[in-house]
């Protein structure tokens, strides 16, 4: 830097966590999404013995210019749910409504697909590997530029130089070479690439995990600039939980192929009703409680993430919840609406230590406490899996549907 | 060292820990200095670097890539090519320095006494050996006269200790046929299997999980609780080290940049740069308003360091020092209001204070509140 700012500037120039707007109409609709990737014997005849259900009936919506995070572990098909929508692969089952004309990118076809390409746009994880290292930044922003014909050619440069001065990079640095440049600023290139075209989704996989810490938040930064100037809508997927509280006002926490638990921030950071989402909040070092000693207790989950070739039956959780009872394994828990922007798939949904004593669900899903059928109950029709949030939800004290 | 030591004030870290404990700390690593010439020039990676870590300690070192904090300890084990790299300064490792020491009395050392984790598991296991030939391996060399079959049992043994189930029949699978969490314990079992009192762990669960961070770092914490090993933790994870760490290394363009207790550097950092570094990282519990401010530009050339201060031209606090100072000046490494054990290498004149008043309000609005309304009640 040539010159110096001050402290003060430093500051003003910088954003508290983004806020939600809950009026704001779905760009993106998603609804029981799901991935099967087939496992195929050996030898000649490649039969196909089984399924890796990397995505299995994902539900949920994105606000337009809002932003909605992505959690999970690896393997939990977060990342597959982002190549989905951007259609890198495609869908198994179920359906993407995008936009106004609400176009479903799951069955679309190809050469559909391509003026859709502009408004769905990936940031992608290494900013590495994901620049062409024999192209220079000219080309490399250009491109898109040039292959969906926005710009008349002679004015392409221009446009170039203005994108790369809107993610702070010099202009003039449009026919260096991405080796030039270091992590952060080639991360800037990549978001300039997918700038290009103004989309109004962007899918940014792990858009910060191969930065320095210094660096993190310098991108974060420029993401929340972009997404207010351009009314971008995001799909932040990534695994570090205080990046996405900070960019994302609503998440979504997903365990081998679910969703677990979504709702808005405070309801899962602050009031996480899904074992597995506490027991993932509680792993995180926390640099504030290890300083002024209130450690608070560390949930250990033991074991790995079970195959997802052969998920577990019933709840996928079951193998490693601290609270898990028989009705877990013989029943799938519904994903149930238990606030206004709060919904949580379990049986047993409650604060840390605190769970209810019997299953909640299972006078909707018309069985017993233990997950036999119960011949006097039949399944509520109440229980319906739409993305987004209804008006009337299922009190967990009342233990019945209703506004609170 | 061929220059005599050009800060006299500065103090020495065997000074500092030996007020704790007579006698030398396990490892102590005085003035080091690691440059590697190349095509470009002299690279300055690591620059009279000093630290000490004690029997049962643990000391994080932070910084980010290309600060020196992997340079510094791959010099610890030895490491470094000779003929690539020039070393000066002393590391002594129980009272006997291993600078200069010979490949043979290094790989003695290595593995045995001093041994260290990788972050990349799968890349620091052959991937066409069986993790228990792996392991037995390590064993042996250091126990020539140990059998095949003690050195099995040795390593199942390492596989049970580290919580891998079913030790008995794991030992016999390859690197790929384990789980990222699960690789990384079979490198922690490799690197205890000589029962170390060094133990140095670059990165050890950057690439995980945070659910298999945990029990990595629960693992390592029991571990140095039965062995009494030393650790050095290197890390970017400000979490992790406020975790595990009793001491924090805060590194910069290859210089260390404060150095003290850990709760101390987190409570009440004095350098901008750790500052910067606690800014600019969110944490899950603090107030969802708090204000991420990242540190602007880029760190500084290691071909070139600058005359002055390293973080100068990043520094959003160098108008506070008079005149030119931080350019022109690179301030000691030295204590600062808050006692003799928190080192720090920075010009300001007040840090404490621009720290409660302008940096704390910003990253943690509600512990800056109420701090201040301690204060008052003091008053």
């Amino acid at each position: 830097m040539s010159e110096h700012t001050s402290f003060e500037e430093q500051v003003a120039q910088t954003h508290a966590a983004n806020v939600l707007d809950p009026d704001a109409p779905a760009v993106l609709t998603v609804d029981n999404l799901r991935m099967y990737f087939p496992v195929k014997s050996g030898g000649v005849v490649r039969r196909r013995i089984g399924d890796v259900q990397a995505v299995d009936g994902v539900s949920f919506e994105v606000p337009r210019g809002g932003s909605v995070g992505l959690v999970g572990e690896s393997g939990c098909g977060k990342s597959t749910t982002g190549r989905l929508i951007t259609r890198l692969y495609k869908p198994t089952g179920g359906s993407m409504k995008f936009g106004e004309h609400d176009q479903d990118l799951a069955t679309i076809s190809d050469k559909e697909m391509k003026p859709l390409r502009r408004e769905v746009q990936m940031i992608f994880q290494d900013p590495y590997s994901s620049l062409n290292p024999r192209h220079t930044v000219g080309t490399i922003v250009g491109t898109p530029l040039r292959v969906h014909d926005v710009v008349p050619k002679k004015q392409t440069l221009s446009r170039v130089q203005e994108l790369l001065e809107v993610v702070g990079l010099n202009p003039e640095h449009y026919n260096r070479y991405p080796n030039e440049f270091s992590g952060g600023q080639r991360q800037r290139i990549g978001i300039a690439r997918a700038l290009a075209l103004q989309p109004k989704l962007m899918v940014a996989d792990e858009p910060v995990s191969a930065l320095d810490v210094s660096i993190q938040a310098q991108v974060i930064n420029l993401m929340q600039d972009l997404q207010r100037e351009f009314d971008i809508a995001f799909l932040f997927i990534a695994h570090d939980l205080a990046i996405v509280r900070h960019f994302c006002p609503e998440v979504a926490v997903m365990y081998l192929g679910k969703i677990v638990e979504i709702g808005d921030r405070e309801s899962i950071y602050s009031g996480a009703h899904h074992p597995y989402t506490q027991a993932l909040l509680s792993a995180v070092p926390d640099i504030k409680q290890a300083t002024t000693g209130e450690r608070r207790e560390r949930i250990r989950l033991t074991g790995d993430v079970p195959s997802p070739i052969n998920p577990p039956s019933g709840c996928r959780f079951r193998t490693r919840c601290p609270i898990a009872q028989e009705i877990c394994a013989k029943h799938e828990p519904p994903l149930l609406q238990i606030g206004k922007r709060h919904k949580v798939a379990c049986h047993f949904p409650g604060r840390i230590n605190q769970p209810p004593s019997s299953p909640i669900t299972a006078g909707l899903l018309g069985v017993d406490a233990q997950g036999s059928p119960d011949p006097g109950a039949s399944p509520s029709s109440d229980l319906t899996d739409q993305p987004g949030y209804a008006d009337t939800w299922f009190d967990l004290d009342s233990k019945s549907f209703g506004r609170a | 060292m061929s220059e005599t030591n050009p800060h006299p004030t500065e103090a020495k870290p065997g000074q500092v820990a030996a007020a704790a404990s007579a006698g030398e700390p396990y490892l102590v690593v005085d003035d080091l200095t690691v440059k590697f010439p190349t095509a470009d020039g002299l690279v300055h990676a690591v620059s009279n670097l000093s630290y000490s870590v004690e029997l049962g300690k643990t000391l994080g070192i932070v910084g980010e890539s290309g600060s020196g904090k992997s340079v510094s300890s791959m010099a610890v084990l030895g490491l470094h090519d000779e003929r690539s790299a020039q070393i000066s300064g002393s590391i002594r490792v129980d009272g006997k320095d291993v600078v200069g020491l010979s490949d043979a009395q290094m790989r003695r050392m290595r593995g045995n006494t001093v041994a260290m984790i990788f972050q990349d598991a799968l890349a620091a296991l052959h991937p066409f050996y069986r993790v228990g030939a792996q392991l037995a391996e390590a064993y042996r060399i250091h126990h020539p006269s140990a059998s095949r079959k003690e050195a099995r049992k040795r390593a199942v043994e390492m596989l049970d200790r580290v919580g891998i189930p079913e030790p008995q029949s794991r030992v016999d699978d390859f690197p790929h046929q384990f789980s990222g969490g699960m690789r990384q314990r079979v490198m922690i079992a490799m690197g205890l299997i000589n029962d170390p009192s060094l133990l140095i762990a670059d990165e050890p669960t950057t690439a995980l999980d945070v659910t298999v961070q945990a029990q990595i770092l629960d693992l390592l914490q029991d571990l140095q609780r039965e062995f009494n090993s030393a650790i050095i933790m290197i890390t970017h994870d400000l979490g992790v080290i406020a975790e595990m760490a009793d001491d924090v290394l805060v590194m910069y363009s290859g210089r260390a940049v404060e150095y003290g207790p850990c709760k101390e550097i987190l409570t009440h950092p004095e350098m901008p740069y750790t500052w910067g570094l606690l800014s600019s990282v969110p944490d899950v519990s603090s107030d969802p308003n708090a204000r991420m401010i990242p540190i602007p530009g880029t760190p500084p050339s290691l071909l070139h360091p600058p005359k002055g201060c390293a973080f100068e031209a990043r520094c959003t606090h160098s108008d506070k020092v008079g005149g030119d100072l931080c350019a022109t000046t690179l301030p000691d490494m030295r204590a600062g209001g808050r006692g003799q054990t928190h080192l720090k290498r920075c010009h300001l004149p007040d840090p404490d204070a621009i720290f409660t008043a302008e940096v704390l309000p910003q990253i943690a609005p509600e512990l800056a509140a109420s701090e201040s309304n301690q204060s008052s009640e003091e008053s």
